[in-house]
């Protein structure tokens, strides 16, 4: 199968992008030949595909929330190629089977390019360590007890230092549950607004803090998921300038909403890390701009309506995101003017597939065809309801952005 | 549009002080032995309490049946809840039951903002979680009100366990809002974060927080947050914080103690105070009856 993508703006430039098979065959002006399909793209950008190496899909065991082909539909929808899942599943993705089983289940479902992420311990306890050796040969992508922090110190130290041999990339979930204390809003003044109780950001600075001492001790790499506040950016910006080989991420809510988003009681603003205040959310922005934030991941966590539907405190964390993760942070980073869109293709699609090894994320000839088309000046608002994924919880339904995805592109195949 | 009760901070000063002027005369009316109105004949009023409670849910059951209304109490332990329906489906069953008015407690914080949302019937908030206890705040109001003659100017320390206290916050948002200067003493570990940018002053002494005061209020210290680190032993809590007869003589002249029930005995108040002549609480709980029947009147029928 042949593209021939017309008129589509790269980097700024107005040209064609021509595929053959599963790989960009040429861009350039005016391109002529036969072609399976031709795109009229007039109006619309190129990006890089997006890679989320920080999903939710569910399967197996929950798949009320969310399952691999809706939430591979969700991320088609999303503009991303590649989607990293993580391993708190029903039964855990703490083996290679389970992982054997959601490569498969990806490939039936033929949408996006589906890598699993496996347990760092069995049952994501912190007690014993998972068959990282084995997960990898099945296909796991990375290790990750997300959801639920290592909580020793001495397990996570252990577990640096067996995932250093497979080349694996440790994605450290960081929060010190005694300093969690039962909070469900980030501590402050909107959370003792709402009479609801606090997590203070120290609960993830520590952890943050910890598993770079470890990493530098160990000097090997360890990434941090979606970091939250102003000081744990400051952590980790101070240990990349003495050269540890940290990596991190954020994620769209931390971007745009802050814990103003709790004090009307909307569950779907509950999500862990809390969203906190505008002082970390402008830090955040910092720490994209000046590149201590390597990634955007979406940290997608589909959930039923009744498991939001309920009592704040007894709602489930998470925000279903592959859906507006790029509008979201298209509106509120390069729209905003905090920085450009090649940056922002390069959060989302270069450095994500540069930390996880996998070919992908560029816009180059000879490379592969994951490609999304986006309408930058589309101006919208976020439907929920519109979802492809089962989880409709967002705080930013019915938020004016701009940025609508068009079309994606994964190997050279129309998804979206 | 129907009416709801959920937060001192919705409620506007004029509508304040017109319930506790309609207070008055409810309470005429219940020292006097008439307990038979029929203000709210014809209405149905559920209280649905997710959390122990003796005195509120009393207080509001009985201000429902003195004014005519019918009254039924739900508790989870003997109702479908135990079963698992959710907060949101019991609420909508006790609304197509074409109730009038729910009472809620609970200890989730927001609960009656989120039932409020989903049903026809006018919620008001018995207390939720650390949020707000509303009808608390308009009787300990009433009772400064029915002392002082009048709340503007009043001076008002809030002492204890601020940071797990609806009844703090509920007071220091309705009292500031009615001219009462407040002030807040507690030990840092029983303040809330960001307490600073409420309309309260935060006592750094005993001193501050008894000199020239004109109410001082006790708030209960759950056992349970000592156990859990918050402070080292209730013998140093009431030794550093707790109500004195020695501290109350640096408090103004008339000075009166309120406490919200129920109380520590010799931990948050000595025992000598709370049997004293300075001590409302037990006028707090008819104040309370009076208060609430007056919000009721104006949820459900009210101009």
């Amino acid at each position: 199968m042949s593209i021939l993508i017309k008129s589509v703006k790269v980097k700024g430039e107005k040209c064609d992008i021509a595929i053959n098979g599963n790989r960009i065959e040429k861009i350039g002006k005016d391109i002529k030949g036969d072609y399976d399909e031709v795109i009229n793209a007039d109006g619309l950008t190129a990006l890089p595909a997006f890679i989320d190496m920080h999903t939710h899909l569910r399967e197996p065991g929950l798949e009320y929330k969310e399952d691999i082909e809706s939430g591979s539909k969700a991320a088609v929808a999303g503009g991303f190629s590649v989607v990293c899942c993580m391993p708190n599943t029903k039964p855990v993705t703490d083996n290679r089977y389970i992982v054997k089983y959601i490569v498969d289940r990806a490939k039936e479902v033929n949408l996006a390019k589906v890598y699993p992420i496996g347990a760092i311990t069995v049952g994501l306890k912190g007690e014993l360590m998972a068959e990282m050796g084995k997960m990898k040969e099945a296909g796991a992508i990375a290790m990750s007890d997300d959801g639920q922090p290592v909580s020793t110190p001495q397990m996570m130290r252990l577990a640096l230092e067996y995932a250093k041999d497979y080349d694996l990339l440790l994605c450290s979930h960081c929060e010190e549950k005694s300093l969690i204390n039962e909070g469900v809003v980030n501590e402050g003044e909107n959370a003792t607004r709402a009479g609801l109780k606090g997590i203070p950001s120290a609960a993830e600075d520590i952890m943050i803090a910890r598993d770079i001492i470890l990493a530098e001790m160990l000097d090997t790499k360890v990434h941090i998921c979606h970091v939250s506040t102003a000081s744990g950016v400051q952590i980790i910006r101070e240990a990349k300038a003495r050269g540890v080989k940290v990596s991190c991420e954020t994620c769209p809510h931390y971007i745009a909403g802050t814990d103003a988003l709790i004090l009307d009681y909307n569950t779907n603003s509950k999500v862990n890390p809390p969203l906190r205040t505008e002082k970390d959310r402008q830090a955040i922005l910092a720490g994209l701009k000046d590149g201590t934030i390597d990634v955007i991941a979406t940290d997608h966590a589909p959930h039923s309506h009744e498991d939001k539907n309920v009592e704040f405190n007894f709602a489930a964390n998470g925000i279903s995101g592959l859906e507006s993760a790029f509008a979201l942070s298209y509106t509120y980073l390069v729209d905003s003017g905090v920085i450009g869109l090649d940056k922002l293709s390069e959060l989302m699609s270069e450095k994500p597939a540069k930390l996880l090894g996998i070919e992908s994320g560029k816009l180059e000839e000879g490379g592969l065809a994951d490609i999304t088309l986006v309408d930058l000046d589309k101006e919208y608002r976020i439907d929920a309801k519109s979802f492809k994924s089962k989880g409709k919880n967002t705080p930013f339904d019915g938020w004016k952005v701009k940025g609508k995805i068009m079309k994606t592109i994964v190997e050279g195949q129309i998804k979206y | 549009m129907k009416r709801d009760f959920l937060t001192m901070a919705d409620a506007d000063k004029e509508l304040i002080k017109s319930l506790l002027k309609r207070a008055d005369f409810m309470k005429a009316n219940i020292v006097a032995g008439n307990k038979a109105l029929d203000i709210l004949k014809g209405k149905s009023m559920v209280t649905l309490f997710y959390e122990n409670s003796t005195r509120t849910r009393c207080s509001f059951e009985d201000a429902g049946k003195y004014l005519g209304a019918k009254v039924v109490g739900i508790s989870p332990s003997g109702s479908s809840v135990k079963k698992g329906e959710s907060l949101i489906d019991t609420a909508v069953t006790l609304d197509k039951l074409m109730t009038d008015v729910i009472v809620i407690r609970h200890s989730v914080a927001g609960a009656p903002n989120i039932i409020a949302k989903h049903i026809k019937a006018s919620v008001v908030n018995g207390g939720d979680g650390m949020h707000a206890h509303p009808t608390q705040a308009l009787l300990d109001m009433y009772t400064m009100r029915e002392r002082f003659g009048e709340i503007k100017g009043l001076e008002v320390a809030i002492i204890g366990d601020v940071k797990h206290s609806r009844v703090a916050q509920s007071n220091i948002v309705g009292l500031s809002k009615m001219g009462a200067k407040v002030k807040i003493f507690a030990p840092n570990t029983l303040l809330p974060k960001g307490i600073e940018n409420q309309p309260c002053k935060i006592c750094k002494s005993v001193e501050e927080a008894f000199k020239g005061s004109d109410v001082i209020m006790g708030l209960r210290i759950q056992l349970e947050r000592q156990q859990k680190g918050l402070f080292p032993s209730v013998e140093e809590y009431n030794h550093f914080y707790g109500v004195t007869m020695e501290r109350m003589a640096m408090a103004n002249k008339g000075a009166i103690v309120m406490h919200p029930g129920p109380a520590n005995r010799g931990i948050e108040v000595d025992c000598d105070v709370l049997d004293s002549d300075m001590c409302l609480k037990d006028e707090q709980v008819t104040n309370g009856v009076a208060t609430r029947m007056a919000l009721l009147e104006w949820v459900t029928v009210g101009e």
